[in-house]
């Protein structure tokens, strides 16, 4: 059955609760935010639960994974997206592990994914160049040189782009700008001469950075695959990315209605529950169901990812363009909802409505969705 | 291959060889069978389509054989829905007693009158109609005046019910009475089946802004209605309306327009109106951008109401997420219906005749029609407070 977990997924989802709640509540990212930690996550946090086995989840049984599928992998997310956990789980084995899954070589493949499965090697993928949502404007150069390439330009907004190992750069080594022509995965080192990296400190308190590549040099087989082929394979890895975005998104959005809820039971004014009150039962019983479609769309899209559907870009776009939506009402609803407590730094509510606008800027905000959405489907 | 997967192999089948050419094309309203004790056919195929059905029980495929259904469970009903829907079959039987009063029988009525009404249902031989609410309770449905007085064998009934859908052309009547004016609202109410051919029934027809007179007034004057056909026990018919509610409301919410006619192409209106691009673009970026939305939330009633089903059969999820669906599904269908008479433009707005397209003039009635859906079987707003209390439980 596709849109109900089964018990075996149901179990992973109700670990991964228990174990972040305990180990990686909202109160960790406070601290790292507070005490302006440098890595931006827990190292320490990280190697549990590559422990658990998160890292490898969603990898083949050849690579040192799990094998579990997607929505194994979506429903840890969206539990860490309730505790908003700060761990390379999206960059690096989201978009960095599948970029490799689906356009690295058999060598590329069994030399890295292992690593990743570990939690030995963390990824990061460099891919924008700008403030919205673009992945077919690359400006950024990989020009053919001797036996390898030469890196030049400028990303921005790489998520973990200050803290990974590896880079995997979109670099175009043919065609015009913007296309999706001649777009090729370039793996460099963090370490390389010539990458100068810039930690971007954004409102989520999560992390992001700037990233100048000039004249980097690599080797011709750090292309992951064909040079210039990569954006059949681009473009799921960016789905895939959508698509788990969202379900840490659903989850942020879940965990502030739960506190919203809690709150319209306890609060009183007036001599009564605010709960009791129609106006704001009515907009709870509103956001209920809105959530409720929410969850729908986004283990239908995980259950594309796993069953190979070839809708995975419709329903990746709806995904992300629905909880994009979903989360900021949702934050929206929750901060109005408490009242003025609801604007102060004391209440976690915050937290949430920043992440929120973090997250629906990053792989398209709705505008870019809804418009993909259309033309995927012919208008 | 597994039982579910046989069963859908052969229904597959048998569907393509029964299953009548001209019933797998979009029906008109007068082109639907309705169930009753003077039906008429709208035609030939239309008759033997229902009799193939019928004779299979799968006029009422989820209920037991013995009572004249098919006796599928769950998934197998599902499937037929499915394999039907993939054929683009006519559903082969409309009424009220299929969709509403048999479930609520199934679950609360006694065998005697399991034994009674439901094979008849099953076989199209009584046409029934809702008698809920009443001119001084719509929401407020449990205020509702009504009486049935006990006369030793019978009872007398008095009142008048509203919004009786189709009840000029109905048989029977299920009706929430009141049998006890002394206690406390809810707890005075009896569920009463009624026949309607006595002299105590009368029924009105009212125009509605759609031109037809889908709903009725009835009015009881002094009728008769035998003992044992009060269904759930005395004074407890309140807990019976609500779970025929419950029905109603998956009808409702279930966004298919099986009977209403056929639907015009929303983008096929809108590249008419506006024009596309050679990869086939809508040039209009606002309706482009309004179509999509509609489509993705339209999109994700459906895929809800498939998740809903599979934890139902799986046995997880909590069930509540089930009282949205009304809601939801209800607004999504007009929302759709607002975008498309928008792209109609004022051709969207003909009222009959020359030299509009009947196609367009159906849906715009239809349209019209469908405003009642978020206000029958309990307003938006009731659904709202239905969820806030129960899937909520916000303090009262």
């Amino acid at each position: 059955m596709a849109l109900a977990l089964n018990e075996e997924q149901q179990l992973l989802k109700d670990t991964a609760r228990e174990f972040l709640a305990e180990h990686a509540p909202v109160g960790a990212l406070r601290k790292l935010r507070d005490e302006g930690d440098e890595t931006g996550y827990s190292s320490a946090l990280w190697q549990q639960m590559s422990e658990l086995g998160w890292a490898g989840i969603v990898l083949p049984e050849a690579y040192g994974g799990l094998d579990f599928g997607y929505q194994g992998l979506g429903a840890v997310i969206e539990e860490s997206g309730r505790t908003l956990t700060a761990s390379p789980l999206f960059a690096s084995v989201v978009l960095g592990a599948s970029a490799i899954e689906l356009c690295g070589s058999e060598a590329q493949k069994t030399a890295l994914l292992p690593k990743i499965a570990g939690g030995e090697m963390t990824l990061a993928l460099a891919l924008e160049e700008g403030p919205h949502h673009n992945p077919l404007n690359i400006a950024t150069t990989a020009e053919a040189s001797g036996d390898g390439f030469v890196i030049n330009g400028d990303k921005t907004f790489v998520l973990d782009g200050h803290s990974a190992d590896t880079l995997i750069v979109v670099a175009r080594s043919a065609g015009n700008n913007p296309g999706s022509d001649g777009l090729s995965l370039v793996l460099v080192d963090a370490d390389t001469a010539g990458v100068t990296r810039t930690r971007m400190m954004m409102a989520d308190s999560r992390n992001a950075a700037q990233i100048n590549f000039s004249n980097v040099k690599v080797a011709a087989d750090q292309i992951l695959g064909d040079a210039g082929d990569a954006w059949p394979a681009l473009e799921k890895v960016l789905d895939r990315g959508r698509i788990c975005m969202a379900a840490e998104m659903l989850g942020g959005a879940l965990e502030c209605f739960a506190r919203t809820l809690d709150y319209l039971k306890e609060r009183e004014q007036f001599g009564a529950k605010i709960g009791s009150f129609q106006a704001l039962q009515h907009r709870a019983a509103q956001l209920y169901a809105d959530l409720e479609l929410s969850k729908s769309v986004v283990i239908d899209a995980l259950a594309a990812i796993d069953e190979g559907r070839d809708d995975l870009a419709v329903a990746a776009s709806h995904a992300k363009a629905q909880l994009n939506d979903i989360y900021i009402h949702a934050t929206n609803e929750a901060v109005q909802l408490h009242g003025g407590i609801g604007v102060t730094d004391e209440l976690d509510l915050g937290l949430f409505m920043k992440r929120a606008r973090v997250a629906v800027q990053i792989l398209g905000d709705s505008s870019y969705h809804t418009n993909r959405f259309a033309t995927l489907n012919g208008y | 291959m597994s039982k579910h997967e046989t069963f859908r192999q052969e229904t597959r089948e048998w569907l393509a060889q029964n299953c009548p050419q001209s019933m797998r094309t979009p029906v008109a309203p007068e082109g639907l069978v309705w169930s009753g004790r003077n039906k008429t056919w709208p035609s030939a195929d239309a008759k033997l389509w229902f009799e193939r059905m019928r004779d299979r029980g799968w006029t009422v495929p989820d209920w037991p054989a013995e009572y004249g259904g098919g006796g599928l469970d769950p998934v197998q009903s599902d499937i037929l829905k499915q394999e039907m829907k993939q054929l683009g079959c006519r559903a082969p039987l409309m009424d009220l007693g299929i969709w509403m009063l048999g479930p609520a029988l199934l679950e609360h009525g006694s065998e005697a009158q399991k034994k009674e009404h439901l094979p008849k249902i099953a076989r199209g031989e009584i046409r029934w109609c809702q008698g809920y609410s009443e001119p001084n309770a719509g929401s407020d449905l449990a205020s509702l005046q009504t009486r049935a007085v006990d006369q030793g064998d019978h009872y007398l009934v008095n009142g008048a019910k509203i919004w009786t859908t189709f009840a000029h052309l109905c048989d029977w009547i299920f009706c929430l009475v009141r049998t006890d004016p002394g206690a406390s609202k809810h707890n005075g109410i009896s569920f009463l089946l009624i026949d309607m051919e006595q002299p105590g029934v009368s029924v009105s027809p009212i125009p509605l802004i759609s031109g037809e007179s889908e709903f009725c007034e009835t009015h009881f004057d002094n009728a008769r209605a035998e003992k044992h056909n009060l269904v759930g026990g005395l004074n407890r018919g309140w807990t019976v309306a609500k779970s025929l509610l419950i029905h109603e409301r998956k009808m409702m919410s279930a966004s298919n327009d099986s009977g209403r006619g056929a639907q015009p192409d929303m983008i096929g209106a809108a590249r008419r109106a506006f024009g596309s691009d050679a990869a086939g673009k809508l040039l209009d970026a606002n309706y482009r951008r309004r179509i999509a939305s509609h489509k993705m939330r339209s999109r994700a009633v459906a895929l809800t109401g498939k998740r809903l089903f599979e934890e139902q059969i799986a046995g997880s999820g909590d069930g509540k997420a089930g009282l949205t669906m009304k809601m939801l599904g209800t607004e999504e269908k007009l929302r759709g219906d607002e975008l498309l008479i928008a792209l109609l433009g004022s051709a969207g707005l003909g009222w009959e005749g020359e030299p509009f397209d009947p196609e367009v003039l159906a849906f715009t009635r239809n349209w019209l029609f469908n405003k009642a859906l978020t206000i029958a079987g309990g307003t938006s707003e009731v659904q709202r407070n239905v969820i806030a209390k129960r899937a909520l439980e916000l303090p009262q």
